[in-house]
């Protein structure tokens, strides 16, 4: 005991520790507000804010998936290379033989819970009337999370590179063929001409630009890995940022009507 | 002797409200237009303009070698194609699913073609008879190159519910 007191006595401890333990309120707030993590988080939650029937802690369990997918998926990266001539096969090794390669089951299961929990986070909290001012920002910020979080789905299911990936996205990005004006087969797009020269073609609208070529390909796969690692975890994790902040600043969690 | 006035003083005097606000909007006007432009120019970026895709012109040797009313598979690992011959017509199909562009395969046994995402059904000649398959198979422009042999375009398609099956280039006839 006589250690840990001189430990906590040390300039080191002190330096890094901006407060007593806190098994007081003034500690307790201090240490909230004192940490650039936590202090996203209200100081005080109502008590109807911890009751599992309440919130069913769906959005507490999607962003502790987000970190599980996060850092299972950074461990994939060092075995995974997303290219057509070894993708199908790093995915296969890590099935098979690299050892703890189970990061690839937990990450695709990961994902597939982390969209369903963020469904029940959304239905909870429009069963419990909390998309109402003054959150109906915060329900705005949240519908753009559910739809980078299926986005992640869909950019993660190509990379195995199995005729399922392959098939499922061919499909799912033949819609953005008729995406109005910008796709080349959607309404308006035959009005955008240079004389009679179209300007959307298979070759030049949206669908092309997602896929890199007018076919899902090399390209696509190369896009879909960078948009799935970097770019939409990164927005992604913004607007959590966001988002947990507004669940503060708008009076925390709401309380039972 | 001495001027009470510093000269900086006389020079910022002739700066007044309104050029003031004249140069600062002249400065957001340029700043917002540069925005646009490095923005779109990275947009371009996302348009690749080499592609590592199959031609779309290419020969697929002489119309002899394809058997009356036959289906022939070999072009389609690498083109994406059906040659089809009924007779003395030979058309060139696109094995896309007009559902919405999965390979399908031919049946041999069922004289069909089978869409393996979501069930569509063609008949030979490409008309959809099952499944969610809005329109028939669509099909490509083939000719007689200077060697005999066939020359097939898949930049030109010809769908059928557009009327342009009878198009002389939508076919061609062995005499
Ligand atoms: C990546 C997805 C998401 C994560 C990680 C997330 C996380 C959270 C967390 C931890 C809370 C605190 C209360 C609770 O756990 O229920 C919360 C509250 C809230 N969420 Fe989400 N959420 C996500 C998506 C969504 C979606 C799709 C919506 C609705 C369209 C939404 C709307 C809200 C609202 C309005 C609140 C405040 C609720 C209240 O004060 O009772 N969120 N979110
Ligand atoms: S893509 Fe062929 S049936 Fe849907």
């Amino acid at each position: 005991m006589a250690l840990f007191k001189n430990l906590t006595e040390t300039q080191i401890w002190k330096s890094i520790f901006r407060h007593k333990y806190p098994d007081n309120t003034r500690d307790q707030a201090l240490a909230v507000l004192s940490n650039v993590f936590l202090h996203l988080h209200p100081i005080k939650v109502r008590k109807s804010g911890v009751r599992m029937s309440f919130t069913w802690c769906m959005g507490g369990v999607t962003f502790f998936l987000f970190l599980v997918e996060t850092i299972t998926g950074i461990l994939l990266m060092f075995y995974f290379r997303p290219v057509v001539e070894y993708a199908f096969n790093d995915m296969k090794d890590l099935r098979e033989v690299t050892p703890m390669g189970i990061m690839r089951e937990l990450h695709r299961w990961g994902a597939h819970l982390m969209v369903i929990t963020v469904w029940l986070h959304m239905l909870r909290v429009f069963l419990t009337g909390s998309y109402k001012p003054p959150r109906e920002f915060n329900w705005n910020v949240g519908v753009i999370l559910l739809v980078l979080t299926l986005l992640l789905s869909f950019t993660g299911y190509l990379l195995p590179w199995d005729q399922l990936a392959i098939w499922a996205v061919t499909v799912g990005t033949n819609m953005a063929r008729a995406t109005p004006l910008l796709g080349h087969e959607g309404p308006g797009a035959a009005l955008l001409t240079l004389g009679d020269i179209p300007i959307i073609t298979a070759g030049s609208d949206v669908r092309f630009g997602l896929l890199g070529g007018t076919v899902v390909g090399p390209a696509t796969l190369m896009r879909f890995y960078v948009l799935h690692c970097v770019f939409i975890p990164m927005i992604a994790g913004v607007l959590m940022a966001v988002h947990f902040w507004r669940v503060r600043k708008d009076g925390g969690i709401s309380g039972p009507l | 002797m001495a001027s009470t006035t510093p000269p900086t003083r006389t020079a910022n005097a002739q700066l007044t409200r309104r050029s003031f606000l004249e140069s600062v909007s002249t400065g957001w006007f340029i700043f917002t237009a540069a925005c646009i432009a490095g923005l779109s120019a990275t947009a371009r970026f996302f348009f690749p303009n080499d592609l590592f895709e199959p031609p779309t012109r290419f020969k697929i040797g002489l119309p002899e070698n394809y058997a009356p009313n036959s289906v022939d598979e070999n072009w389609k690992a690498k083109y994406r194609i059906w040659v089809v011959r009924d007779g003395e017509k030979i058309v060139i199909l696109n094995a896309t699913c007009t559902h919405l562009g999965c390979t399908p395969n031919w049946l041999l046994t069922e004289g069909k073609f089978k869409c393996p995402c979501h069930g569509s059904g063609f008949y030979r000649d490409g008309i959809n008879f099952e499944g969610p398959a809005p329109r028939p198979l669509e099909r490509f422009k083939l000719s007689l190159a200077a060697d005999g042999q066939i020359e097939v375009d898949k930049s030109r398609k010809y769908q059928k519910e557009l009327g342009q099956w009878n198009d002389p280039d939508s076919f061609l006839k062995i005499s």
